[in-house]
C-alpha cells in the first residue's frame, strides 16, 4: 500500500500533539457540560449518537435472531413489533438524523468556513442537551415497555388501537427535533455569516454546501412534524381529534402531515453524507471535485425538490390517482440531482491518482450501495411497481441500502477521515481497511437478500414468514453477523488510536479544506488567526505551492 | 477575548481597539454578531411559520369537509372578544415597535414605558383568552374533556347564540363532529397563547434588565430579537381571528 | 453574496414613531373593515374578503413592524421562502383532497 499513499505523517521521533488543544484547554466534567466550544459539543455528540447506534444496533440484532427462523419462536409477536418500532425509532431519530452533521458537521464546519465557532454557541450546546433530554426520554419508553406504532406513529393505530407508550415517545422525538432544528438553524446562519475573508459561496466546500442544503430541510420540515405529533399526543391523552376515523378525523390528514417532514428527513439523513463523499473522493483522488458547481447546486435541488414528493408513502393509501401521478413524477425529478452527484464523483476519480486509504474505501461502499438504494427509490416512486412492492422487504432493503449503505458508510467514511484532526493521531490503517471490506461484504449479505425476498412478496414487520423464504432470511441474518463485527471494529481500533496512534500531524491527507491547515487536535479558537481564502475549493496545486513556499523558508 | 488580531477585513471605519463587552468572542464585529442573531431569530420564525402550519393545514381541510359543523361551532364564538382581543394584540404590537425604537435611542425611560405596556398588554389578551375559554368550559364545549354537543343537535336550547344565528340543528353524525372544531379550536388558540406566555415571560425578563440599562447602551439585538417574536405571535392571532371567528358568520 | 463582515451596511435604519402610529392605524381600521365585513352577507366571499385583509395586514406588520422593508436580501428571501413552503404544505394537500373525488381515471 505505501507506494499508493498520500499520507504524510511527520517524523514519529519529534513529534506532538499541541500542548495547546481544543481537548486540553481545560478539565474537568463542567468544563464539558458548560462548553460552547463547537468541537467539544460535536465530542459529546459523537459519544451520544454512538451509544444510541449501538442499542439500536442490539435491536436490529435481535430483529435479524427472531428472523432466523419461520415462526416467531424468539420473541412474542408483540414484543418484535416493539423491537422493530424502537430500533427504528432510535436509529431514524437519534443517530441518522443528527450522525453527520451534530458530529462531524459540528466538528468541521466552522473551520471549513474560517470561523471560531457556530454562530450561536449556547444554541449548539442546548440542542446537545435536547438531544439527551429525548433520548432519555427514548430511553424511558423503552424502559416502560416500549411502543409498537412503527417508526412512522401511523394513526389510528397508535392513537386508538394500542396501549404502550405512545405518549413519551411521540414527546421524544418532539424534543429530539427541536434538537435537529436547532443544530440546522445553527449551520445556516454560520454559512451565511460567519465566513472568512475572501470564503465566496462558490469556494465553500461541498460538505458546507450539502450540510446547508440539509440544514433548510431540518429548518422547515421538522416543525411540521413537530405539530403532528402534539396532535398525536393530544389525541391519545383527551381522546379527541384529528386523525382518528372513529372520530371523524382523518388518518389521511396525519399522513401527509407525517410525510411531510419525514420524506425530506431522509434527505436530512443522505445530503451531509453525501458532502462527505465529495471531501474524500476528491482529496484521495488528488483532484478538485469534477463540476463543483452542479454538485453544490444539486444539493440545493434535493432540499427544494425533496420537499413536493412526500405523497410517494402513501400510493396505497388512497391518495387521488392525480395526486399519485404528480407525485410520482416529483419522485423522479429526485433522481436526477442525485445521479448528478454520483456522475460527478466518478468523474471526479477518472484520471485521478487515486490512493486507497479507509475513507475512500468506505466511499466507495457508499458511491455502489447507495446508487443501488437509489435506483430502487426510482422503481418504488413508480406508483405501478410501489404497488407491487410496497410494505415488503423490497421497502427494506431499499431503504436501508441509502440509510444504511449510504449514510452510515459515509458517516464512518468522515469519523475516519476526520479523525486525526479530532485526535491529533492516526487510526490503524492496515485493520481499519479490513473493517471497511467487512462492513460491505456483511451489508451486502444482510440487505440484497431482502431485496429478493420483497419481490417473492415476503412482507413486513412480521414476526414470522412462510417457510419459503427462510433460505434468504438465514443469507441475511448471516450477514449482519459480519455486518455487526464491521461495526464492531471501528470502535475498538479507534479507541485504541486515542492513546496509540501514530502522531497525525496538520495535514496527513494532504487535503485542501481550511481545517486541515490548522493544527491538529485544533485550538479552542481553531486558527491562531482569521484566515484569508485566497484560492478555489479543493486547488491542490495551491496546496503545493504553499508547502514549497514552507519548505523554502525553512 | 484575549485575541488582538485586528479585523481582517479592513472596512471596518471606527477604529477600536477593545471589543464592547456585550460582542462575543467568536465575533469579528458588533455588525456581524447583530446580522447573525437576527438572521437566526428569523430562521426560527420560519420553524414557527410551519408549526402553526400543520394546524391550518388541519383546519382548512376539516373545515371543508365538515362545514355545517365548523360554521355552527364558530357561532359559538363571541366576535366582541375576539375583535377586543385582535386590538389588543395589534396595540400591544405597536407598543413592542415602540420599545424597539425607544432602545435604538437609548431612551430608557422610554423602553421601560413600552415594555412594562407590552407586558401588561399580553396579560390582557390573555384574561380575555380565558373569559372565552372558560365560557366554553361552562357550556360543556371543552372537547374530550368537558363536552355535550346538545347546543348543536339542538340549538335552540342555547338561547344567546340561537337568537343571533337562528342555527338549524344538526345531524347527530355532523353535530358530533362540531367537537373537531373546537378540538382545532384549542389547539390552535392554546398553541398560541403558549407562545404569549413564552413572551410575557421573557419581557418580565427583559423590564428587570431594562432597568439596569442593559438595552440602552448600543446594544438592543435583544430587544430587536424579542420584537420579532413578538410580532409573529401577533400574525398568528391576525390570521386565527378571521379563520375562528369571521369567515363563518353566513352559513 | 459577499462576504458576511461587511460592516458598513449595518447601521440599522430606524423606524421613525410616525409610520408605527400609521401603521398602527392601519391596522386597527383593517380590523374594524374585517370585522364590519363578517356581517355583509357575500357568500364564499366572506372567506376571502377576511383573509384577503388579513394577509394585508401581516404584510404592513412584516413590513414595517418587522423591519423587512428596510432589511437585507437575504432576510427578504428568508421570508419568502416560508410562505413559500407553507404554501407548497396546503397547496399539495389539497391537491390530494381536492381530486380525489374525480375519480379514476
Amino acid at each position: 500500500m505505501s507506494a499508493a499513499t498520500i499520507v504524510s505523517l511527520p517524523d514519529q521521533a519529534t513529534a506532538r500533539i499541541p500542548k495547546m488543544n481544543f481537548l486540553s484547554k481545560e478539565n474537568g466534567l463542567l468544563s464539558w457540560l458548560l462548553t460552547g466550544d463547537h468541537k467539544r459539543i460535536a465530542t459529546l455528540y459523537l459519544i451520544s449518537i454512538t451509544f444510541f447506534f449501538f442499542i439500536g444496533g442490539a435491536l436490529a440484532g435481535l430483529i435479524r435472531l427472531e428472523l432466523l427462523t419461520p415462526q416467531s419462536d424468539l420473541m412474542a409477536a408483540d414484543t418484535y413489533n416493539k423491537v422493530f418500532s424502537m430500533h427504528g425509532l432510535i436509529m431514524v431519530f437519534f443517530f441518522l438524523v443528527p450522525s453527520v452533521p451534530a458530529t462531524i458537521g459540528n466538528f468541521v464546519i466552522p473551520m471549513m468556513v474560517g470561523a471560531k465557532d457556530l454562530a450561536l454557541p449556547k444554541i449548539n450546546l442546548l440542542s446537545w442537551y435536547l438531544y439527551i433530554v429525548a433520548g432519555g426520554m427514548m430511553l424511558y419508553t423503552m424502559a416502560t415497555g416500549g411502543v409498537d406504532t412503527g417508526w412512522t406513529f401511523t394513526t389510528p393505530l397508535s392513537t386508538h388501537y394500542l396501549n404502550t407508550n405512545v405518549i413519551s415517545a411521540g414527546l421524544a422525538v418532539f424534543v429530539a427535533g427541536f434538537s435537529s432544528i436547532f443544530t440546522g438553524l445553527n449551520f445556516i446562519v454560520t454559512i451565511h455569516k460567519m465566513r472568512c475573508p475572501g470564503m465566496t459561496w462558490f469556494r465553500l466546500p461541498l460538505f458546507v454546501w450539502s450540510n446547508y442544503a440539509a440544514s433548510i430541510l431540518m429548518v422547515l420540515g421538522t416543525p411540521v412534524l413537530a405539530i403532528t405529533l402534539v396532535l398525536i399526543v393530544l389525541e391519545r391523552a383527551v381522546h379527541i381529534g384529528v386523525f382518528d376515523p372513529a372520530m371523524g378525523g382523518d388518518p389521511l390528514l396525519f399522513q401527509h402531515l407525517f410525510w411531510f417532514y419525514s420524506h425530506p428527513a431522509v434527505y436530512i439523513m443522505i445530503l451531509p453524507g453525501m458532502g462527505v463523499i465529495s471531501e474524500v473522493v476528491s482529496t484521495f483522488s488528488r483532484k478538485r471535485v469534477f463540476g463543483y458547481t452542479a454538485v453544490a447546486f444539486s444539493s440545493v435541488a434535493i432540499a427544494v425538490f425533496g420537499f413536493f414528493v412526500w405523497a410517494h408513502h402513501m400510493f396505497i393509501m388512497g391518495i387521488s390517482n392525480y395526486a399519485a401521478l404528480v407525485f410520482s413524477l416529483l419522485t423522479m425529478l429526485v433522481a436526477v440531482p442525485s445521479a448528478i452527484k454520483i456522475f460527478n464523483w466518478a468523474f471526479t476519480l477518472y484520471n485521478g491518482s487515486i490512493t486507497f486509504e479507509t475513507p475512500m474505501l468506505y466511499a466507495f461502499g457508499f458511491m455502489g450501495l447507495f446508487t443501488i438504494g437509489g435506483m430502487t427509490g426510482v422503481f418504488l416512486g413508480a406508483t405501478g411497481t410501489d404497488i407491487h412492492l410496497t410494505e415488503t422487504y423490497f421497502i427494506v432493503a431499499h431503504f436501508h441500502f441509502v440509510m444504511v449503505g449510504g449514510m452510515l458508510m459515509a458517516f464512518l467514511s468522515g469519523i475516519h477521515f476526520w479523525w486525526p484532526k479530532w485526535t491529533g493521531r492516526m487510526y490503524p490503517e492496515k485493520i481499519s481497511q479490513l473493517a471497511a471490506l467487512i462492513t460491505f461484504i456483511g451489508f451486502n449479505f444482510t440487505f440484497f437478500p431482502q431485496f429478493i425476498l420483497g419481490t417473492l412478496g415476503m412482507p413486513r414487520r412480521y414476526a414470522a414468514y412462510p417457510p419459503e423464504f427462510q433460505v434468504l432470511n438465514v443469507f441475511s441474518s448471516a450477514g449482519a453477523t459480519i455486518l455487526g463485527v464491521g461495526y464492531l471494529l471501528p470502535i475498538l481500533y479507534l479507541t485504541w488510536s486515542l492513546k496509540y496512534g501514530e502522531i497525525a500531524g496538520e495535514n496527513p491527507w494532504q487535503a485542501t479544506g481550511l481545517e486541515w491547515q490548522t493544527q491538529s487536535p485544533p485550538l479552542t479558537e481553531n486558527f491562531p488567526e482569521i484566515p484569508i481564502m485566497d484560492h478555489e475549493a479543493y486547488d491542490y496545486e495551491w496546496l503545493e505551492r504553499q508547502q514549497r513556499k514552507e519548505v523554502a523558508s525553512v | 477575548m484575549s485575541d488582538s488580531t485586528a479585523t481582517a477585513n479592513g472596512v471596518e471605519t471606527e477604529v477600536h481597539h477593545e471589543h464592547p463587552s456585550y460582542q462575543r468572542h467568536h465575533f469579528e464585529t458588533v455588525a456581524q454578531q447583530f446580522d447573525a442573531t437576527n438572521f437566526a431569530m428569523w430562521l426560527f420564525l420560519l420553524t414557527e411559520i410551519m408549526f402553526f402550519g400543520g394546524l391550518f393545514t388541519a383546519y382548512l381541510i376539516l373545515r371543508n369537509w365538515y362545514y355545517p359543523a365548523f360554521v355552527e361551532g364558530s357561532h359559538q364564538l363571541s366576535i366582541f372578544w375576539g375583535t377586543a382581543n385582535t386590538t389588543v394584540l395589534i396595540i400591544s404590537s405597536f407598543t413592542m415597535a415602540m420599545s424597539v425604537w425607544n432602545a435604538q435611542m437609548r431612551r430608557k425611560g422610554g423602553l421601560l414605558l413600552c415594555l412594562v405596556l407590552t407586558f401588561i398588554l399580553g396579560l390582557v389578551f390573555l384574561g380575555i383568552k380565558g373569559i372565552e375559554w372558560h365560557e366554553k368550559w361552562v357550556k360543556y364545549h371543552v372537547p374530550g374533556l368537558h363536552y355535550s354537543d346538545q347546543s348543536f343537535r339542538n340549538p335552540a336550547s342555547d338561547p344567546e347564540v340561537y337568537a343571533e344565528y337562528h342555527d338549524k340543528s344538526l345531524a347527530p353524525d355532523m353535530a358530533s363532529k362540531v367537537e373537531q372544531y373546537f378540538f382545532l379550536y384549542f389547539a390552535m388558540t392554546g398553541m398560541h397563547a403558549l407562545h404569549m406566555v413564552i413572551g410575557i415571560a421573557i419581557l418580565g425578563f427583559m423590564i428587570v434588565r431594562a432597568k439596569t440599562g442593559a438595552y440602552t447602551s448600543g446594544h438592543y439585538t435583544f430587544v430587536e430579537n424579542f420584537g420579532l417574536y413578538w410580532h409573529f405571535v401577533d400574525i398568528i392571532w391576525i390570521f386565527l381571528f378571521p379563520l375562528l371567528y369571521l369567515i363563518s358568520r353566513h352559513q | 453574496m459577499n462576504n458576511a463582515n461587511n460592516s458598513s451596511e449595518h447601521e440599522q435604519h430606524i423606524v421613525s414613531p410616525k409610520i408605527y402610529v400609521v401603521i398602527l392605524l392601519a391596522l386597527l381600521a383593517l380590523t374594524a373593515t374585517t370585522v364590519a365585513a363578517s356581517y355583509v352577507e357575500m357568500y364564499v366571499f366572506n372567506a376571502v374578503v377576511a383573509l384577503a385583509i388579513a394577509v394585508l395586514k401581516m404584510i404592513l406588520v412584516v413590513l414595517f413592524f418587522m423591519h423587512i422593508k428596510y432589511s437585507t436580501k437575504l432576510t427578504k428571501l428568508t421570508v419568502i421562502s416560508g410562505v413559500f413552503i407553507f404554501l407548497g404544505l396546503i397547496s399539495m394537500t389539497l391537491a390530494d383532497y381536492v381530486s380525489r373525488a374525480w375519480g379514476r381515471w
